[in-house]
């Protein structure tokens, strides 16, 4: 099933889309170039705020109030302690960027990566529509996470328990002598 | 809605995040560049669950997963950049030129 671009405006729940691209994309470039590092992480939340509300609209509303309590909830904050402990120049002149001789060339890369992946993608995908839906039910989640894929799960967990004595291992002062 | 508007925002996160790795110099701020790029390939997964009407929902678990393994490397990359900040004084990537050859 195909859409054609002016149908494509008559559909409200676009306009939505439209309203949430927005701020998701302008959060993501204040990211990359904000000159004040507690704004770019703070410009972070309203990109992964506005990719969560994404979910909310595509109906997977788990994941959608999953990244609001990882990514917003936890994440965010510890990437505003990093700030903190390792001293980032605060302020509004910080050089928090490469100088243009880096800058050109990464702009370049990514600007080509974007116009390829897009070329790419409307060649193969060009107004093809997603057929109505349902809201994906939170409980099919829970059983398929529990049933199909509890391997994966617990690979997971596994991973999680890593991480979290690695980052403590890490972390830790040694006072001199072992190790 | 179509497919291609997800993926569309999904590839413009994912080069923002790429121009973002390659242009920061505070390491905690090319952490923040690689959550854009996850979140980006989160995006497409969703979009393309929903799409392809999948029973298992694979795309959505995925994501989920990807979410636990974002959060887990996020706490390992501030910790390993808390002990180079010990070491150095500093949270630079381009003064991290011991290992250059």
């Amino acid at each position: 099933m195909t859409v054609s671009i002016a149908d494509w405006f008559k559909e409200t729940a676009n306009w939505v889309f439209i309203l949430l691209a927005i701020p998701t994309l302008l959060g993501a470039w204040r990211t990359v170039t904000s000159n004040n590092i507690v704004r770019s992480v703070l410009y972070l939340v309203v990109s992964l705020g506005g990719a969560a509300a994404m979910f909310l609209s595509l109906g997977a509303a788990f994941v959608g109030w999953t990244v609001v309590l990882v990514y917003i909830g936890a994440v965010i904050i510890l990437f505003l302690i990093g700030i903190m402990i390792t001293r980032a120049p605060l302020g509004m002149k910080a050089e928090l960027s490469h100088a243009s001789n880096v800058r050109m060339p990464a702009a370049l890369l990514s600007l080509s990566m974007f116009v390829l992946v897009a070329w790419g993608l409307i060649d193969a995908f060009s107004n093809t529509a997603i057929e109505p839906f349902e809201p994906t039910p939170t409980s099919d989640i829970a059983n398929l996470i529990f049933s199909r894929f509890v391997v994966p799960f617990e690979v997971v967990s596994i991973v999680l328990l890593a991480a979290l004595i690695g980052g403590i291992a890490l972390a830790r002062r040694d006072d001199g002598g072992g190790a | 809605m179509t497919v291609v508007q997800f993926a569309l925002v999904g590839t413009a996160l994912f080069s923002l995040g790429l121009y973002g790795v390659i242009t920061r110099k505070n390491a905690v701020l090319v952490l923040a560049s690689v959550e854009l790029m996850l979140a980006a390939v989160n995006i497409n997964l969703v979009a393309f669950d929903v799409y392809l009407q999948d029973p298992l929902y694979s795309g959505q678990i995925f994501s989920l997963f990807i979410i636990a393994l974002a959060a887990a490397e996020v706490g390992i990359g501030i910790a390993i950049i808390l002990m180079i900040y010990r070491n150095r004084q500093s949270a630079d990537v381009d003064e991290l030129k011991a290992m250059r050859g």
